[in-house]
């Protein structure tokens, strides 16, 4: 890999892989290391693999220092902390030639884990702790400490940094912030008395976090459903959209409970299924309030048949599909991007759905605000389609900011004098021309009442079997829907603009995309770059699909959905996209995107891609 | 065509109520059910019924799955909106409505179908979550909209119209809200109109789920010899155990009823139904009494109907439980919602 010759020194540039067995306490062990990092100003992205199981199984935590701030996974791994015997074999092999591997010594170190390119190092782990510390489970949690003291030695993590965040976690809890410290400086210590600390793969302090936080996509998107002023949520629980709802609540209890009365201006409803919660949606949004439902592809599935209804009787209504590994049941705890078009087209008939793609956890704050502003505008379903990845794992990103200013809009809702104004209101008729009908609420005014059905209707809302009426409704739907391109974010572009070569991609393989570039830039391969943020797609995605010779699409899936997507709503010729695809449940690394591009530009040197 | 309306122009001597409205002010669109149709009958009882409340019509939200039934929700109140939603699915349909606005009413239109096979689950956690509406079941045995299969709630040896025999077992939804735990259990016959309305009146206004069972006989597919919901069967089977009536809060109480064969029960917003016991032994307020005594009943191919259970007394309704506000949430300002700018960078330091 060429790349590795620049990286000679690897100081905050390097990534450890902890292997560790679920339910045994690792994850603050590894949380507390990544956010040490964090805090002393240098950037790092966390990925989480852990299985669809409670307790027992293997689990990895992957934190990446990365002094160039970048967002993907880095697909090599420098350090592992090998804590799961029943995976040495496997984590053995991950280790980059050159890198090091962590173990526990108190049993004897197996063949298993004989590598001759590699540094391996011993820590009689689970003897330290057991001869420190009392009562099973406690050990079991201790020793996690224990490593991340000996990790803290070992790259040099400023300990101050670490007592701090130790003391914040531990406020109200002298006794185990005592037991935490004692096991941190038994790891600490041992290595720097017993090791050559630090390794050369080190951090040091940066000033690069400052107005950053480590914030998961879920979390965001939960607060974003409070700021836009959702007030209903239902929801069935599935991986990995469980912690979006979760987080919701919790942010209602605490900004939307009445100080004295203790009554909530909220309600989460826990339904019996996802058919269920999408349908409290609508039933919510149709009676006036910011309804959203989270899920996850077998949740999008079940909802199919109530999106049409939604699609056709222009409901408005909000979901998020945190989209993990399909098909069926897949890998529940895994994240790929392979319900795009499942989104998009939703449900049986002619039907077509605005969908977001967040990239991140801050898009996921804003863009969940959005949803709501663009459902009630067009008065339709939206789509938040993030994925595992997004939702799950801690992002660094940019502070979260609130304009004071905003104010939801609500779309064409008809007040009780606007309708006493009207000789009679029709609901579906298009007014001003924009495709988007005007809609009434119940219990406002008798004038304003109107049948919402999913059965054929005419525009003024009547139940129809005549082919011209029903076709006229369809036919304003197909013109709604190109209304919502004036509506929907706009792409983000990146590069010159005018290379012959260009790079589309979506959602959460921005990080890896933007790392593919400067990798290729310094390989003086030039390449534009477009990241669609929704569907539909607007016209810089056309003007871009017709201004570059060749295109890589590039996503997380087997059957190339956005390159699909793309074929059949814009002009563009399909031989001109040319597919990068990731489907193996691991967030998209850089290599992928710049091992495909280089390979297919040695296949076509007519194109004039180096500066 | 059920958007031809019918005319509107109100005779000046026919009677109004509180709000100067006539029936014909709660009647909707043309039905264009068959002829002769239970559920058009039904139709009729909610008409007379909300009129009978001085219900504003704005103030109701109609809402129904699919299937004949569901399709008379288009029929009564047309100054109400209206929800056709998909088949079997009205629940969540109305429990996030009455999410939104716990100020509305709500009543939800379903068949024996929509109900009992395909919205089955449905039915049963709009139950459990005890969601404030008034849900009628138009039963008839069958599906009527595709012509004549058997639902989930035709008897053993129910003759289908074209001879076949259905063999297994009912379910009975008034068992299954009694077992769940509803708090108002009915069950009428749609050509029982004097008993209907009150029973719609004072569902209507009990807080919580309140679950009416109306025999509907379907004439087209459902009213010959071998079918117990047929109207002959349903009338010589009629076992009304309790009479129903419904005083209004404003209204003086001087219902002619005995001591010790009457009950009244006080709705929260402070209007009763009168029980008029036909069956002495008969207590409506006791459950697991009134289980028995249906299942006992059912046995011998009875159908009881009346009040069969009412619980006044229950605090397990979704907004009681919920601690809602009580402005409903669809109403409340976007200041109260939105927690600002200040909130959330106080909110991230725990992010950093
Ligand atoms: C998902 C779905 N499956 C099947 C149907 C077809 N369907 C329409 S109405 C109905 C049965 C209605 O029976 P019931 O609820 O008893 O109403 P009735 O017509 O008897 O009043 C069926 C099966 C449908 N509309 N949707
Ligand atoms: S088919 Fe039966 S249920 Fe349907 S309208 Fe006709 S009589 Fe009524
Ligand atoms: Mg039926």
């Amino acid at each position: 890999m060429p790349e590795l010759a620049r990286n000679a020194d690897r100081t905050n540039d390097f990534a450890i892989k902890f292997a560790n067995v679920n339910g045994t306490g690792s994850a603050s062990a590894n949380a507390l290391i990544m956010k040490a990092i964090f805090r002393m100003g240098i950037p790092v992205a966390g990925k989480n693999y852990f299985p669809s199981n409670i307790q027992g199984l293997p689990t990895w935590y992957e934190v990446r220092v990365t002094r160039d701030g970048y967002a993907a996974r880095s697909g090599r791994i420098d350090i592992l902390v090998a804590m799961n015997a029943e995976t040495y074999q496997r984590d053995v092999r991950e280790v980059i030639s050159g890198g090091y591997l962590i173990y526990d010594s108190t049993w004897p170190r197996s063949m298993l884990l004989q590598r001759e390119d590699i540094t391996v190092i011993g820590v009689p782990l689970a003897k330290m702790v057991n001869e420190t510390f009392d009562g099973v489970r406690n050990r079991i949690l201790l020793k996690n400490i224990a490593y991340a003291g000996v990790i803290a030695a070992l790259i040099d993590v400023d300990l101050n940094v670490i007592d701090a965040l130790l003391k914040e976690s531990y406020a109200k809890k002298p006794k185990l912030l005592d037991s935490n410290t004692k096991a941190l400086r038994l790891g600490y210590d041992y290595a720097k008395a017993n090791l050559s600390c630090p390794l050369p793969l080190k951090v040091t302090h940066l000033d690069k976090t400052a107005g950053h936080i480590m914030i998961d996509g879920n979390t965001a998107a939960g607060l974003g459903c409070v700021y836009a002023g959702a007030t209903v949520g239902a929801w069935y629980p599935i991986t990995p959209s469980t912690s979006l709802m979760d987080a919701f609540k919790s942010f209602c209890e605490r900004f939307r409970v009445d100080a004295e009365t203790g009554e909530r201006n909220y309600a989460v409803i826990q339904a019996e299924d996802e058919l269920s919660a999408i349908g409290m949606v609508l039933g919510a949004s149709w009676n006036g309030a910011r309804a959203f439902t989270p899920t996850s592809g077998p949740g999008i599935s079940l909802m199919n048949e109530f999106i049409g209804l939604a699609y056709y009787a222009e409901v408005p209504a909000v979901i998020f599909d945190v989209a993990r590994v399909g098909p069926s049941t897949g890998m529940p705890t895994r994240t790929q991007q392979s319900d795009i078009l499942m989104c998009a087209y939703a449900s049986h008939g002619d039907t077509r759905h605005v969908v977001l793609f967040p990239a991140n956890p801050e898009e996921c704050f804003y863009m969940a605000v959005q949803a709501f502003d663009l459902a009630e505008r067009l008065q339709t379903p939206v789509f938040v389609l993030s994925d595992l990845d997004i939702g799950m794992n801690d992002w660094m990103c940019k502070d979260l900011k609130w304009d004071d200013a905003y104010r939801p809009d609500r779309g064409k809702v008809l007040s009780a004098e606007e309708l006493n104004k009207l000789d009679k209101f029709y609901r579906y008729v298009d007014r001003d021309e924009d495709a988007i009908p005007y809609r009434t609420l119940p219990g406002v005014n008798p004038k304003g009442a109107y049948f919402t059905r999913g059965s054929g209707h005419n525009q003024y809302g009547g139940y129809t079997e005549d082919s011209a009426d029903y076709q006229f409704v369809l036919d304003r739907l197909t013109r709604k829907f190109t209304t919502a391109t004036r509506y929907v974010p706009k792409p983000v572009t990146l590069g010159r603009g005018n290379c012959e070569v260009g790079i589309i991609s979506l959602g959460s393989c921005d990080g890896a995309v933007r790392e593919a570039l400067d990798v290729l830039s310094r390989q003086k391969i030039d390449v534009d770059y477009l990241r669609v943020k929704a569907f539909p797609f607007t016209s810089e995605v056309e003007a871009f699909l017709r201004d570059h010779k060749l295109i890589f699409v590039v996503e997380q899936n087997r059957d190339a959905q956005l390159r699909s997507l793309l074929t059949i709503e814009t002009a563009v010729e399909k031989s001109k996209l040319e597919s990068i695809l990731s489907y193996s449940g691991f967030p998209m690394s850089a290599d992928p995107i710049v091992n495909g591009i280089r390979a297919k530009l040695a296949e076509t040197p007519r194109l004039s891609v180096i500066k | 065509m059920s958007y031809i309306n019918k005319p509107k122009v109100a005779h000046p001597s026919l009677p109004t109520n509180a709000l100067g409205l006539t029936r014909r002010q709660y009647e909707g669109a043309m039905s264009t059910l068959c002829a002769g149709c239970g559920h058009d009958s039904v139709t009729a009882a909610i008409v007379e019924a909300c009129w009978g409340i001085d219900l504003k019509p704005e103030q109701l939200a109609k809402l129904s799955g699919i299937g004949c039934s569901s399709k008379t929700t288009a029929y009564f109140v047309a100054g109400a909106h209206g929800f056709n939603s998909v088949h079997g699915r009205m629940p969540s349909i109305a429990s996030g409505a009455a999410a939104a606005n716990r100020e509305l009413t709500y009543i939800g239109i379903s068949g024996d179908g929509d109900s009992l096979s395909i919205g089955f689950g449905q039915l049963a956690h709009a139950i459990r979550r005890n969601i404030n509406m008034l849900y009628i079941i138009e039963n008839n045995g069958v599906y009527g909209l595709t012509k004549g299969q058997f639902s989930a709630s035709a008897d053993i040896g129910t003759k289908a119209k074209k001879g076949e025999v259905n063999l297994t077992p009912p379910i009975d939804p008034v068992l299954l809200a009694l077992s769940l735990g509803a708090t108002f259990v009915a069950r009428s016959f749609s050509g029982d109109k004097q008993q209907l309305v009150p029973l719609i009146q004072a569902g209507l206004k009990h807080n919580g789920f309140a679950l009416i069972d109306v025999l509907s006989p379907c004439v087209t597919f459902n009213d010959h010899e071998g079918s117990t919901r047929s109207y002959t069967f349903t009338r010589e089977h009629y076992h009304p155990v309790i009479e129903a009536d419904f005083v209004p809060k404003a209204s003086e109480i001087t219902v002619d009823y005995q001591e010790g064969q009457a009950l009244s029960v006080e709705l929260h917003d402070g209007s009763q139904v009168i029980l008029r016991k036909l069956d002495a032994s008969y207590d409506p307020t006791d459950r697991s009494a009134a289980y028995h005594f249906i299942e006992t009943k059912i046995k011998n191919h009875e159908y009881v109907t009346g009040l069969i259970h009412i619980d006044e007394s229950s605090t397990t309704e979704f907004h009681t439980l919920n601690k809602t506000t009580k402005v409903p949430l669809n109403r409340l300002p976007f200041e109260k919602l939105s927690p600002g700018n200040a909130a959330l960078q106080k909110l991230q330091a725990r992010w950093r």
